[in-house]
């Protein structure tokens, strides 16, 4: 089943690919017949989780924004959080998220804070993730015009699968001080996520597909995902492939990140990676992040810690203009994005964690500006 | 249990190659950086000298590159007077039982030496059997691997006063070696962590940061994805850091490290990392990346019986006998081997000579953007000295 549904996809996503193929590369998801996103009235309907700290005020950018550009979408908005209250409520919400996101088949979501103390349940992130099967998350790492980094020239992709792997929740004590971790790997589900990567290859014009694993160690489990990869890649001749050991990707990351394009791998990887990466490029307030279906935003517990009004809305603004031309509204999406890129390169208004002064709602305003500029 | 076990190394690569340009020092503090831990404690180097007054050392020279850059270090050693001296021997690999095994006479060498220097070895890539780096872990159950990374000023990369120290499990963790399919195409890997193993590695980081007087541990973790293996981890650690009262200790996520290190690696230049397997592999790794490569990190192995220092970048076999290999990674190492046997003053020297060359700029491999041999290279520190 979850082949045949794969199978579809890839194929629908290459059928994109082959009528669009000079679609702009960036920040661009790939279409799907499996997933149709529902229209009531002329808009859409989003699930809106804003998340916990930050979140609610990115989220509110967001809407502003959006509302300014008469972006056809209708907001449903659930506000979930990580932190424990104590009462049940937490739960109910939880349940109601996922029931909505089921319904619209599309959502976007700030961070959610999960505490290391949490006992008994997983966190609410990797819980989402499996409730409604969202198994890869893209990430775009790539240097924005006048916002001066480490490293030049970055324009890489992170596909990372998100159901299993290290992550799949699996823990046991076999006696007290001795602790299994289970990593589940499964062909069904690299080839689902191997797909997807070269569909998302073709789809947004990239050459080259690198498998990260760890096969030398791992030789069943990191060995099944990379024996995979090498099957899938047989059908995509016209791509580029090649695969490297982690620990190797970690360290030619940072010392030649240029020499990536599209990379794809197992769960943990994927999160050490896209942190590495999201750092390459000036850090998570500007990097977005989709997962299949969802829409996610990408920040770390440090930056929910942010004073008030501080928050860099940058990614959750990229987010959702991806969330857009996954919708087909190349339009809106675009000039949001522009936007965006131009009040950052301008360098007058920027968010303290990339050397500025101005709140968040100045950020937004200065957005809004562009826009009404360019429209 | 610990017999079912087995204990997984990471596989070395090239490395030698990809750094490139010339290198500077930054030959200050030196007590400091590459040390290990001082007696009295765990991991305590047990060696005795001879009736000659030298250590004996065992040395692995390894494959490809391995002999030559093992000549730099001994034609500098003799150049340093250093009261050491070297024992060959041999780590081809044997199968005994089906098992993956070493000569017992090479066993023999290191468990009488307690220490070893090692060059680099090649591993035949998937061929089923189990490497050697993993295989001399497991025969010597050696549990800890230091790592420290130091910038060389004048060697521009991206990054600059880089100076971070990592410690890594070495036994357990995802590199347990418990695999198995449970079905055709569903493959169940165990991440295996201990309180023993843990508390292990954890009392050697304190030790360590105390030693080295860098006065902050901070241990990096998934705890709360992984909340019983890695909880495991993280609660040791709070356990331990009682005993050392007088260090600061702390904990991050792994995401938020990963993060942070490649933003601006300099908050870390007061701190011992301490981490699981996996993280540790995929971290250090990381950091190498930031100063240039493998080719300039050494590397410490530390059981509680032997330990082995080593170069952890690949044999490259392409440039093998040609004299264009770079020495220093190997030389690091075997100062950080001095200083665990307690030899301060001698590697205090090498390492200032080690510096004064490669900031000097004048004879420096092909790696580095120089035009010098190896022996060349190897002759400009010896002048030094």
């Amino acid at each position: 089943m979850l082949m045949r549904s794969s199978v579809r996809s890839a194929q629908s996503l290459l059928r994109t690919a082959q009528t669009s193929s000079s679609a702009a590369r960036s920040f661009a998801t790939v279409q799907s017949d499996i997933f149709k996103p529902t229209k009531y009235g002329g808009k859409y309907t989003v699930t809106l989780i804003p998340g916990d700290g930050i979140g609610a005020e990115v989220a509110e950018s967001v809407k502003t924004v959006f509302k300014a550009d008469n972006v056809p979408v209708e907001w449903e908005q659930v506000d979930v959080s990580g932190v424990e209250s104590g009462d049940k409520h937490s739960e109910d919400l939880f349940r109601e998220a996922v029931a909505s996101l089921k319904r619209n088949k599309l959502g976007l979501k700030g961070i959610l804070h999960t505490p290391v103390e949490r006992s008994g349940h997983q966190s609410f992130n990797v819980a989402l993730r499996q409730e409604l099967d969202i198994y890869a998350s893209i990430v775009l790492i790539k240097n924005i015009p006048g916002y001066k980094t480490r490293h030049d020239n970055v324009d890489l992709c992170i596909i990372r699968e998100n159901t299993e792997g290290e992550y799949s929740g699996l823990e046991h004590q076999s006696v007290p001080g001795v602790v299994e971790s289970l990593k589940i790997i499964t062909r069904a589900k690299s080839e689902r996520i191997a797909k997807f990567a070269f569909a998302f290859a073709l789809a947004n014009n990239r050459k080259k597909v690198t498998c990260i694993h760890k096969a030398n160690i791992m030789k069943l489990a990191d060995g099944l995902f990379r024996n995979t990869f090498n099957q899938v890649a047989k059908e995509y001749p016209s791509l580029e492939t090649n695969d490297m050991i982690v620990d190797n990707a970690s360290m030619q990351c940072v010392s030649r990140p240029q020499q990536f394009d599209v990379m794809v791998m197992p769960n943990l990887y994927g999160g050490i990676l896209s942190n590495v990466g999201a750092a390459l490029v000036g850090g998570p307030g500007i990097v977005p992040v989709a997962t299949w279906v969802v829409m996610w935003l990408f920040l770390s517990l440090d930056v929910v810690m942010l004073g008030k009004d501080q928050a860099n809305p940058t990614a959750m603004l990229l987010s959702g203009s991806m969330l857009l031309r996954h919708l087909g509204l190349d339009e809106h999406a675009n000039r949001i994005s522009k936007a965006v890129y131009d009040v950052i390169s301008d360098g007058q208004v920027r968010t303290p964690d990339m050397g500025g002064q101005s709140s968040t709602h100045q950020f937004t305003r200065a957005v809004l500006d562009k826009m009404e500029l360019a429209g | 249990m610990l017999a079912v076990r087995s204990f997984a190394a990471p596989a070395r690569r090239q490395c030698l190659q990809a750094s490139t340009r010339a290198w500077a020092s930054t030959a200050v503090q030196s007590r400091r950086q590459y040390a290990t831990a001082k007696k009295g404690k765990v991991a305590e180097f047990h060696g005795q000298k001879d009736s000659d007054g030298l250590y004996t050392v065992s040395l692995i020279e390894g494959d490809g590159i391995g002999p030559e850059i093992s000549q730099s270090v001994k034609d500098i050693f003799a150049a340093a007077k250093a009261p050491i001296k070297w024992e060959a021997v041999d780590v081809t690999p044997q199968l005994k039982d089906g098992k993956t095994s070493i000569p017992a006479e090479t066993v023999e060498s290191i468990k009488r030496t307690k220490v070893a220097l090692k060059g680099p070895l090649a591993t035949p890539i998937g061929k089923g059997h189990v490497s050697l780096n993993l295989t001399l872990r497991r025969t010597f159950n050696l549990f800890a691997n230091v790592r420290p990374c130091r910038s060389i000023a004048g060697y521009k990369t991206p990054y600059d006063n880089v100076d971070t120290v990592l410690i890594r499990e070495n036994t357990e963790g995802e590199y347990s070696g418990i695999e198995h399919i449970v079905v055709d195409g569903v493959v169940q890997s165990i991440k295996l962590i201990t309180r023993e193993a843990s508390e292990r590695v954890l009392r050697f980081a304190f030790q360590y940061a105390q030693d080295v007087e860098r006065l902050k541990v901070r241990v990096v973790h998934k705890a709360t994805i992984m909340k019983m293996s890695d909880g495991l981890f993280l609660g040791t650690a709070n356990r331990v850091a009682k005993d050392y009262p007088n260090i600061e200790f702390d904990a991050e996520l792994l995401d938020n490290t990963c993060l942070k290190i490649v933003t601006d690696p300099t908050p870390y230049n007061d701190k011992v990392l301490v981490m699981p397997n996996l993280y540790g592999d995929i971290l250090s790794d990381m950091c190498a990346g930031l100063i240039g490569g493998l080719g300039l990190t050494p590397s410490g192995n530390i059981g509680d019986e032997c330990s082995i220092f080593e170069a952890v970048h690949g044999s490259a076999p392409d440039i093998a006998g040609k004299a264009l290999a770079n020495p220093t990674a190997l030389l690091l190492s075997s100062i950080m081997m001095l200083r665990h046997m307690g030899l301060f003053d001698h590697a205090q020297r090498i390492e200032t000579a080690i510096f004064d060359t490669l900031a000097e700029g004048k004879t420096l491999t092909g790696d580095l953007g120089g035009k010098s041999k190896t022996h060349e290279y190897a002759g400009a520190i010896i002048k030094r000295l």
